[in-house]
């Protein structure tokens, strides 16, 4: 089953900070879950496909073409923007 | 009859002799909101100034002819974007969030000229049964306010309960238009896959999410899919092939076959319920419909394959949020760019998404995706399959309850979430199968209402809507 370090491993990958309390709880509830599911172990899949396959893969692609958007949109979405330099997005250093 | 008790259709009419206007229906929304709203919480936003604006325009335009939705007030589920409406999908991490540009349903409904009253409240992000992980709060069920409406669309199911709009749209992922219509006493409606564009729904579990619309009647569910509804260039997985609706009407229930899975019917399922659905199944019989007992054999696993397939994909859409494009952000407070991610995905994330979002990527990492994440997808196929087979055999459509109890306490099931996540065991299986499935309410146990669901094979929305309406 899942345990603590594998949790803390997992939360590490999906950006979540979690408290030691926060990772006892989790391991409780996710072991119950999991143990739930479980029975999907005892499934004959010989043969069956995935249900992509099923429902028959296929790429969409959407027309080739730029899409210009007005300066009040631009603006719009730059309002949601966290922290920003004239009209680019600032993060912080990815290389420290 | 106060105006706000109409259905879409008999105000349509009203509207178009001039009885009244939608100012005053309008108004007549607004009022109940202004005095319900403080004790079941079903909006986060009102949109009073606008709506009220919205409505004259109509009033002046009087396009109540050309588009039966016109001056119609309608409440719209907060993952949904209305542009320059701030959309918090129930979320502290988008508390603040202003949406930029109309969902695709949301522009549908602006050239119907529909009235957008308000932003619904919801389970966060749409992950829950309960309507209790809203970081504002949870909703209250009209019919016992010590009790949950259901979820996740439970303010749009309470709003159209308590009168408070006359149609809403809400989003079912697993459920979750259907089983709060279910616990709240209203109309539910989860269309085929690909029938709504999902373009502008803040995306949950991409796969199983479809926009819904919930009403007072079936056919003020129709009315607002027949307007949502169509093709999509923006959403990849928009069909092009609408159902028909050159086909006849179905007039009456005569030569209908309607199939009764037993998996649906087993232990579990609430004694009174079971004998409200008896009860029902035979006036149908009566009226000359074919009853015939059917077996979908991989019901068993279908909530197991949801509850993993669901949060591997949340795992994987939820990771836009990052404290750098949009939403909350510590920014200003940390030092390096991993601490932004953590800290702003800790802070903002409420305990359900995270742990579902833990959930997602344990299923798809290295070591356990052959036995979680591509074996769920597998049986995901055989689920399909039981459906196709049924429907190939000449059944018209499927009943089963809803959900296999009413509405339960606050508080109930809030910290055992296996036991929340059994709420959704009877609706599941229609998204892991991409069907369309209605709700409707035909009783109450105890004060609570109980929900008749019908399942329709691949784009027979139309005719599960049709059967719908002449159940007595």
């Amino acid at each position: 089953m899942i345990d603590k370090k594998e949790i803390q491993h997992i939360a590490g990958l999906v950006k979540i900070k979690l408290s030691v309390s926060d990772i006892k709880k989790y391991q409780k509830q996710l072991e119950h879950i999991l143990d739930y599911v479980s029975h999907l172990q005892k499934v004959q899949l010989q043969g069956v496909k995935s249900y992509q396959d099923l429902i028959g893969p296929k790429n969409v692609f959407r027309e080739d073409k730029a899409l210009v958007s007005n300066a009040e949109t631009v603006s719009k979405l730059l309002k949601e923007v966290p922290e920003k330099h004239d009209c680019f997005i600032r993060t912080r250093n990815p290389l420290q | 009859m106060e105006l706000n008790s109409l259905t879409i259709k008999q105000a349509n009419q009203g509207l178009k002799k001039g009885e009244f206007s939608s100012q005053e229906l309008v108004k007549s929304c607004l009022n109940v909101i202004k005095n319900k709203n403080p004790e079941v919480n079903a909006f986060i936003t009102v949109l009073e100034k606008q709506s009220l604006r919205q409505a004259k325009e109509v009033d002046a335009k009087k396009s109540f002819k050309k588009n039966v939705l016109a001056g119609i007030p309608i409440a719209i589920k907060d993952n949904i974007l209305v542009k320059d409406v701030p959309c918090t999908a129930g979320s502290k991490i988008l508390e603040k969030y202003q949406a930029t540009y109309d969902a695709t349903v949301i522009k549908k409904l602006k050239q119907a000229d529909a009235i957008l009253i308000g932003k619904t409240n919801m389970d966060e992000f749409a992950m829950g049964s309960s309507n209790e992980t809203s970081y504002f709060g949870p909703v209250k069920n009209p019919h016992n306010l010590d009790y949950v409406p259901g979820g996740s669309s439970g303010g749009s199911a309470v709003a159209v309960v308590s009168k408070m709009c006359l149609g809403a749209l809400g989003s079912d992922t697993g459920g979750s238009v259907r089983q709060p219509a279910s616990f709240c006493g209203t109309v539910g409606f989860k269309p085929t896959y690909g029938l709504v564009s999902r373009y502008g729904l803040i995306a949950m579990a991409s796969s199983l999410d479809q926009i819904g619309p919930l009403a007072k009647t079936v056919e003020g569910v129709r009315i607002i899919l027949d307007t949502i509804k169509g093709y999509d260039s923006l959403d990849s997985t928009s069909i092009k092939k609408l159902f028909s609706s050159s086909q006849p009407d179905i007039k009456n229930l005569k030569g209908i076959k309607i199939g009764l899975p037993r998996e649906y019917f087993q232990k579990g399922l609430n004694p009174k319920i079971k004998s409200i659905l008896e009860k029902k199944t035979n006036e149908l019989a009566k009226q000359g419909a074919i009853i015939k007992e059917v077996s979908l054999p991989h019901t068993k696993y279908a909530l197991a394959v949801y509850y993993l397939i669901m949060p591997a994909e949340i795992s994987a859409n939820l990771a836009r949020y990052d404290g750098i494009k949009y939403g909350l952000s510590v920014f200003k407070k940390s030092e390096c760019l991993l601490d932004v991610y953590l800290d702003s995905r800790s802070q903002g994330l409420g305990e359900e998404v995270k742990r579902r979002i833990i959930l997602g990527s344990y299923s798809l990492s290295a070591g356990h995706k052959e036995d979680y994440y591509l074996r769920a997808q597998k049986v995901r196929s055989l689920i399909k399959q039981d459906f196709t087979k049924v429907f190939n055999n000449g059944i018209d459509c499927l009943i089963t309850p809803t959900t296999p109890t009413v509405a339960f306490p606050l508080g109930d099931k809030i910290d055992n979430p296996l036991a929340m996540y059994l709420s959704d065991i009877c609706t599941v299986s229609a998204n892991l199968a991409g069907l369309p499935a209605i709700s409707l309410p035909i009783g109450k146990v105890k004060g609570l209402p109980v929900g008749l669901q019908i399942v329709g094979n691949y784009l027979e929305d139309d005719k599960i809507i049709q059967i719908a309406k002449i159940i007595p």
